[in-house]
């Protein structure tokens, strides 16, 4: 299991998006591809951008698949943060279906 | 280039200031003021500050000023970033205001730390930081990632407490939106490439529906939609052409994939831009909860990439 806290790297607001893909090229597709669960750890963070989002997870569903969805975990989410992360899986999976 | 601040310049009567504005001759910059009392927006500020940027302080001439504003521009860094004394003394400690002074971003570090230190300088309630945070945060590193503008992007922004509204402008000296849609797109002329720019699922990097790893063509028609929601105005100038979005009237909420079908004016033969300069208005008294924006965007973004699907959906030949 991956477990990745985003407080610690992108603070309250999550808008570096050259943070996102770091963490997606260096600690996600690694860990997935060796069959792990990850879990995406929003505790305290309060906000975060569309761009954010998408550098950090629409490749993971290219390269994956949908499926990909079933090995990942957003918790903590507040409303805004849960609102932008369907947006982003819900434009993927259109996109590619 | 000449460029001349009228007594009035928001967002609803930009025009006439953009009017004005001469882009002959690079290498110069000749600013003028009305004699009296100007009120102009913060986008009026960062396109001044863009443009001087980029000319040698001895070449920027400016004008002398005898409108009381003077002591604004000065406060708001215009002086400053023109390389010229204005001989005005500001205690800098006065904490009266509620604004970002002009302020120069060209990393991403540096946008990450200007909008931590950002938020706290309008004192804005949650409700009211939140959509501002995202759109300043969208717009710069649309800035930073398109504009390809050695100087970044120039930003400035004031609440206005008579009309409850905190102004926002960001302008570059970059390529222009014609020139970065145009990677991926033909547009034949800077209005049709702002329309472009403000489709969701649109991008200069790709035509490929979803985008790139790292672009989606979604930021902007965010930043749209959260102002036809909260009823403000939203502003694009690049090139000879300007997108205005004004403010949504009646009570229906309805976002649109194609920016013409919003309620805007436009105009495709103003001064040339080199660049991409932006205003939006964030009204507070209209604020709607971030989430219920959300909902819309996501509604309208998935019908959007739908459509565009379809237009690709061969035809049967009926003979």
């Amino acid at each position: 299991m991956t477990h990745i806290i985003f407080f610690k790297q992108v603070g309250e607001f999550a808008e570096n998006k050259d943070i996102a893909r770091d963490i997606r090229v260096k600690e996600l597709v690694p860990a997935l591809e060796k069959g792990e669960n990850i879990i995406l750890d929003f505790e305290k963070v309060e906000g975060a951008t569309q761009s954010f989002i998408h550098a950090l997870i629409s490749d993971l569903m290219r390269k994956f698949g949908n499926g990909v969805l079933e090995k990942i975990q957003f918790k903590s989410c507040n409303k805004t943060i849960q609102g932008i992360i369907t947006i982003v899986v819900d434009y993927m999976q259109e996109s590619t279906n | 280039m000449k460029i001349h601040i009228p007594n009035s310049a928001w967002l609803n009567s930009i025009d006439t200031f953009f009017n004005g504005f001469d882009p002959s001759d690079e290498n110069e910059l000749n600013v003028t003021f009305h004699k009296r009392w100007m009120s102009i927006h913060p986008l009026v500020l960062s396109m001044i500050a863009a443009l001087g940027m980029g000319i040698e302080p001895k070449k920027i001439h400016c004008e002398v000023l005898e409108a009381k504003s003077k002591h604004y521009l000065e406060r708001m860094g215009l002086f400053n970033f023109l390389g010229i004394n204005s001989g005005i003394n500001i205690n800098k400690h006065e904490s009266s205001g509620r604004f970002v002074p002009l302020t120069q971003i060209k990393t991403s570090e540096e946008l990450s730390t200007f909008i931590t230190e950002m938020t706290p300088l309008l004192h804005l309630k949650p409700i009211h930081a939140e959509p501002l945070r995202y759109v300043l945060s969208e717009l710069i590193r649309n800035v930073l990632e398109h504009s390809l503008s050695k100087n970044g992007a120039i930003v400035s922004a004031q609440y206005y407490s008579k009309s409850n509204t905190v102004r926002v402008g960001i302008a570059d000296t970059g390529v222009g939106i014609w020139k970065t849609i145009n990677q991926s797109y033909n547009p034949p002329n800077d209005l049709e490439a702002i329309r472009l720019a403000l489709t969701p699922g649109i991008t200069g990097t790709t035509q490929k529906l979803g985008g790139t790893e790292y672009n989606a063509g979604a930021g902007l028609f965010f930043i749209k939609s959260i102002a036809t929601v909260n009823k403000d105005f939203f502003v694009l100038y690049s090139g000879n052409a300007m997108y205005k979005l004004l403010q949504r009237t009646g009570k229906r909420i309805s976002l649109h994939a194609d920016p013409f079908e919003d309620r805007h004016s436009k105009r495709d033969d103003l001064p040339f831009w080199h660049g991409t300069a932006v205003g939006i208005d964030l009204s507070l008294d209209d604020t709607q909860e971030f989430s219920l924006i959300l909902k819309l965007v996501n509604e309208t973004y998935n019908q959007a990439i739908r459509d565009r699907k379809k237009e690709k959906y061969k035809k049967p030949q009926f003979i």
